[in-house]
């Protein structure tokens, strides 16, 4: 895991007096699939756009496979498949002609085989022949998959992947990025607002506010770190209240909302405390985890906030 | 780069705004050359009514290349806005369609895109000058046939043989071609500065009228700075129906034009390399 692929040092971006990116640093290793999480105008796609030489920092650097960016622009291109922001395409094209010129430009196989194994890989074989302006946002994110896999690259840039997609959608572009991991040895760096999807496929991310670092690391190591959030539904709640009060669990208790009992709890105490209730006759009703990555990540944002 | 302008030319080819210009020349040449069919002889009679009064004219002076002659005249302030149609939109329309972003994500150097854009405008505009000249030249020889060719100047006539034309039309066809590129490079200079393809249309357009105007207007300030405007050499291609031709100042209207192109071409790459795209 000390193969560094991307290495971003002390990056910045100003557009005239509001600075995007600030000091911003992250290195993404080989094989990650690397969680890139912040609110809206955190800086995340315009860290994308430097990352792919569509804007220039205004300092830092970056460098990609080892290469400086700057000076080996082309040979690090070459080896990068990447979606920014919304899928657009030439739209009085068809899907096979929009990939086939892509492919070209990227210098890689544009015959027919290749290029219809890629759009089979990505559900849109039986409208190859439509003009992309006839395609719904869905398909247009699925062009936009096939579009990044086609030169067959090392490293996949996605910001926001799954916009637009149904949940089946969702679920099949989620598989992919694993598969892709994992079978493929793909390095993903994935930009996300569905910070679930993130949690499901990341082995490291980076939450980015207001153009800075808030925090980088493994996500598990991450999560672990704070305590679980846990809501018991319970059928007799004066029961619970007098179990928790007499061997402590109370201290751990958050809110009570009617028959709502909110522990902060780690993952382990958990089915202790399940087990403590069931075996005093408590009717649990329902054990739901509200800690997520979604609430880490609005704690870490609110408090920079 | 071939590979790359190859595939600008498909790019190009597969809009249907290209083929606005295509049309229009295909309805206006018939169109005015119907409208000389029958009316042509009281043009020629009202362009020589003093030297009849001197002179017998004798053979088919309503001819091809007096109607190509007419034509090119007319339509030289009518071709640029079909030609910045489409070389506005080569540079601002990706920022409008948004895909830079794929674009310029592929391992080709931006200067490398940004050359085959330019090329493959400049491909566009010669194709459409190369249509002017094959229906005035080759629907007019079927319909009127070859002769003489009459040129009125301010203060003289030329009568032409039917020999001594054709190599000047291919010259002066070849001239238009470097003024309309002149054209194409200004809307390719604009389409570089901003993310909407009509603004480019428009602003070449304006240019070129303004330009026009001050170029046509007598007065001492517009006549001192006319040299300065391109406009005013995009007409030299009249030089070739001169007796003797003059050549030093067409080759000196080719100079000013290809530096002109040079400049804007060079502008728009300079631009276009250090352009962040956020579109």
């Amino acid at each position: 895991m000390s193969d560094k692929i991307i290495e971003v040092n002390n990056l910045s971006k100003k557009f005239k007096d509001i600075k995007a990116v600030n000091d911003l640093n992250l290195n993404v290793f080989r094989g990650d699939v690397f969680g890139f999480l912040g609110p809206n105008g955190a800086g995340k796609s315009t860290t994308i756009r430097m990352l792919l030489s569509l804007i220039s920092p205004t300092n830092g650097n970056i460098k990609i496979f080892g290469m400086p960016l700057k000076e080996k622009r082309n040979a690090i291109l070459r080896k990068i498949g990447a979606i920014v922001e919304k899928p657009d395409f030439y739209g009085y094209l068809s899907a096979f002609k929009n990939l086939e010129i892509l492919g070209r430009l990227s210098g890689t196989d544009t015959s027919k085989k290749r290029v219809m194994e890629i759009l089979e890989l990505v559900g849109l074989e039986k409208r190859y022949k439509s003009k992309v302006k006839t395609f719904s946002h869905g398909m247009k994110q699925r062009l936009g998959i096939a579009q990044t896999l086609l030169h067959d690259p090392d490293l996949i840039i996605l910001d926001e992947p799954t916009t637009g997609l149904d949940p089946q959608g969702m679920k099949e572009i989620r598989e992919l990025i694993i598969n892709l991991s994992k079978e493929k040895n793909k390095t993903i760096f994935l930009s996300s607002h569905i910070l679930y999807e993130v949690e499901l496929v990341a082995n490291r991310m980076i939450i980015l506010n207001k153009g800075k670092t808030q925090v980088e690391g493994y996500v598990e190591d991450l999560l672990n770190a704070n305590q679980l959030q846990v809501t018991f539904r319970v059928g007799d709640k004066e029961k619970v209240l007098n179990l928790i009060n007499e061997t402590g669990w109370s201290k751990k208790l958050e809110t009570q909302i009617e028959d709502r009992f909110v522990f902060n709890i780690s993952p382990e105490e958990v089915s202790v405390l399940n087990k403590y209730l069931v075996e005093n006759d408590v009717a649990v009703n329902a054990v739901v985890p509200t800690r997520s990555l979604e609430e880490y990540f609005l704690k870490l944002t609110e408090k920079e906030s | 780069m071939i590979k790359i302008i190859n595939i600008e030319l498909y790019k190009i080819f597969k809009k249907w705004r290209t083929y606005i210009g295509f049309i229009a020349i295909a309805v206006l040449i018939p169109v005015i050359q119907i409208a000389m069919l029958v009316e042509g002889e009281k043009s020629i009679n009202f362009m020589t009514r003093n030297l009849q009064q001197s002179f017998v004219f004798v053979g088919n002076l309503l001819n091809a290349y007096l109607v190509s002659y007419i034509i090119l005249n007319a339509l030289a302030v009518h071709i640029p806005f079909l030609v910045a149609l489409v070389t506005g939109d080569l540079l601002a329309g990706e920022a409008t369609a948004g895909t830079y972003r794929l674009l310029i994500t592929r391992p080709v150097s931006r200067m490398k895109l940004v050359t085959s854009k330019f090329f493959a405008g400049i491909i566009y505009t010669t194709l459409l000058v190369l249509w002017l000249s094959i229906l005035s030249l080759g629907l007019g020889t079927l319909i009127f046939g070859a002769g003489e060719l009459i040129v009125v100047k301010p203060t003289t006539v030329i009568i032409f043989a039917r020999n001594d034309v054709l190599w000047r039309f291919l010259l002066a066809y070849g001239f238009a071609v470097l003024s309309m590129s002149v054209v194409a490079s200004l809307a390719f200079l604009f389409s570089s500065l901003v993310e909407n393809a009509i603004g480019p249309i428009i602003t070449t357009m304006a240019v070129i009228i303004v330009f026009l105007i001050v170029s046509a207007i007598e007065i001492n300030i517009f006549q001192a700075i006319r040299p300065y405007l391109f406009t005013s050499y995009m007409l030299s291609w009249r030089l070739f129906f001169d007796d003797p031709v003059d050549v030093s100042e067409i080759l000196k209207s080719v100079a000013v034009l290809f530096g002109h192109i040079v400049l804007f071409y060079g502008l728009a790459a300079c631009i276009f390399k250090r352009k962040d795209i956020l579109t």
